[in-house]
């Protein structure tokens, strides 16, 4: 795996409230909750998996709810901006999990970011994408990229469009597409 | 009794109404523009041998030769929202720009929601409240595979619906899609018929009057409240909105619409309405052969 740094536990800090949306700290020297990934650690992430622009997250802010799911939501005027903390249902998008060994996207997330993505996309062939959507396993040697979670791709339309997050270990692709996410789909 | 019959002597044409509320609807999309364009929605279509027809009215609508959106690539990626053509036109109508707040007051399953986010650009902010949390899954499930992520989802009873989560004190423009009897729906499913009683359309021009006013009250002076509904019902349509114009801040609004539709009426069983519900709007199905519908446009005057 790629990455293994997680955002240790700090008895100095407040502990998580997992019923309500916190805005992300800027930056981990303005953490106040424990464990709590920052908004600069998040898009950092981002970058070093992907080879994102940092910039395509301007004009967005990172939230947590729960234990350590992270939710990306448009706000780009602070005049606007939401309270912290918000009580509500949800809160833009869901995004990534965090406070575990391994951060790892969602499908959300990927569908809407991937394609800003330079590096750790792996781009599947007609049979293989529809079985991925499937939500099946995919035998894969001849990947020589990074191990860990990559962003999984076909051709599609002119371009080049996510499908998922697929897990990345010993010769063999996992997809995590959800099970309300899968669908049998054409071989393109 | 068959509601249908209620409605005919508004009709123009009874017999065509009949006969247009009896065949079945195509399977219309709507191309979520947060993720993908018509063109490239259609040129994946294309590829994968999905038929379809564009419709003439919006450039964002298509309606499909055989199978349901559900499983085609552009479904999956989110690309596209299976949507009813007539269900598109309460958010043209509001016609947010980015940047704005507004609520949807009974926003699930989302289908309007969500083509009001990518009509912001997925800029602003849109609170999606429902009261029912069941179907508030089903709005967040199309939420996250069509990629918004201006939307807040709230999960409130819409006709005392209290801004203190937010610290703002009201919305620019609301959309008020009320729960109704849905006899407009009938081409796509038929139970709307059989399940009809006049004890719930009376039971429901309350809930219907009380999330109106909320909604007018809790929007700025000069924002836009838009009503909708898919009943023929005037008790849900007209009667409604003459409520609102006698007890809230509000004022009708005229407005075009791209497909035929015919004035809201002035009398219904005995009721007279203000003479400006007439710049609402009806749609029956045998005029554009779609769906019923029903929309009004207000503006909030203090």
């Amino acid at each position: 795996m790629t990455d293994e740094r997680r955002v240790p536990e700090d008895d100095r800090l407040a502990d998580n409230v997992g019923q309500r949306f916190d805005r992300l700290p800027a930056t981990p020297a303005d953490r106040t909750v424990s464990g709590r990934a920052s908004r600069e650690e998040v898009i950092e992430w981002w970058v070093e998996q992907y080879g994102v622009d940092p910039a395509i997250f301007e004009g967005y802010s990172f939230w947590e709810k729960g234990a350590g799911k992270v939710w990306i939501c448009a706000e780009k005027e602070t005049s606007q901006a939401l309270p912290s903390p918000i009580e509500i249902e949800a809160l833009g998008m869901t995004f990534m999990r965090t406070r575990q060994r391994h951060w790892k996207p969602t499908t959300a997330a990927v569908q809407r970011f991937g394609h800003h993505a330079k590096k750790n996309v792996l781009v599947l062939e007609g049979a293989e994408a529809a079985a991925f959507a499937r939500g099946e396993d995919i035998p894969y040697e001849s990947w020589d990229g990074d191990w860990g979670y990559l962003v999984v791709a076909h051709e599609l339309a002119g371009d080049v469009e996510p499908i998922g997050v697929g897990l990345y270990l010993y010769d063999e692709l996992r997809s995590t597409v959800p099970k309300g996410r899968q669908e049998s789909l054409a071989d393109l | 009794m068959n509601p249908l019959e209620r409605y005919a002597p508004l009709v123009d044409d009874p017999e065509a109404f009949r006969a247009a509320c009896q065949r079945p609807l195509p399977s219309v999309v709507r191309v979520n523009t947060i993720k993908a364009t018509a063109d490239r929605v259609a040129a994946a279509f294309d590829t994968e041998g999905v038929g379809y027809e564009p419709i003439e009215w919006h450039d964002g609508l298509f309606a499909l030769a055989e199978r349901g959106p559900g499983t085609t690539w552009p479904y999956f990626h989110g690309w596209v929202h299976g949507q009813e053509e007539v269900s598109a036109l309460p958010a043209v109508v509001l016609d947010p720009d980015p940047g704005d707040r507004v609520w949807d007051a009974c926003a699930a399953p989302g289908s309007k929601t969500t083509q009001l986010s990518a009509q912001m650009g997925d800029q602003g902010l849109v609170v999606g409240n429902d009261s029912n949390l069941g179907r508030l899954s089903a709005l967040r499930h199309n939420a996250e595979r069509l990629g918004v992520t201006n939307l807040a989802v709230t999960n409130q009873d819409a006709r005392n619906f209290s801004l203190k989560p937010f610290d703002f004190e009201a919305f620019d423009a609301a959309l008020v899609d009320v729960p109704c009897s849905c006899e407009g729906t009938c081409r796509k499913n038929p139970t709307a018929l059989e399940e009809w009683t006049i004890d719930h359309v009376r039971s429901v021009t309350g809930v219907q009057k009380s999330i109106l006013s909320r909604a007018i009250q809790a929007t700025k002076p000069g924002g836009t409240v838009v009503y909708s509904t898919c009943t023929f019902a005037p008790e849900e349509n007209e009667a409604v909105v003459d409520h609102a114009l006698q007890t809230e801040d509000c004022r009708i609004v005229p407005f075009d619409l791209p497909i035929d539709t015919v004035p809201g009426v002035t009398e219904w069983d005995g009721a007279t309405f203000d003479s400006a519900v007439t710049e609402t709007h009806r749609i029956y199905p045998h005029l554009n052969d779609t769906g019923g519908f029903y929309c009004a446009k207000l503006e909030v005057t203090a």
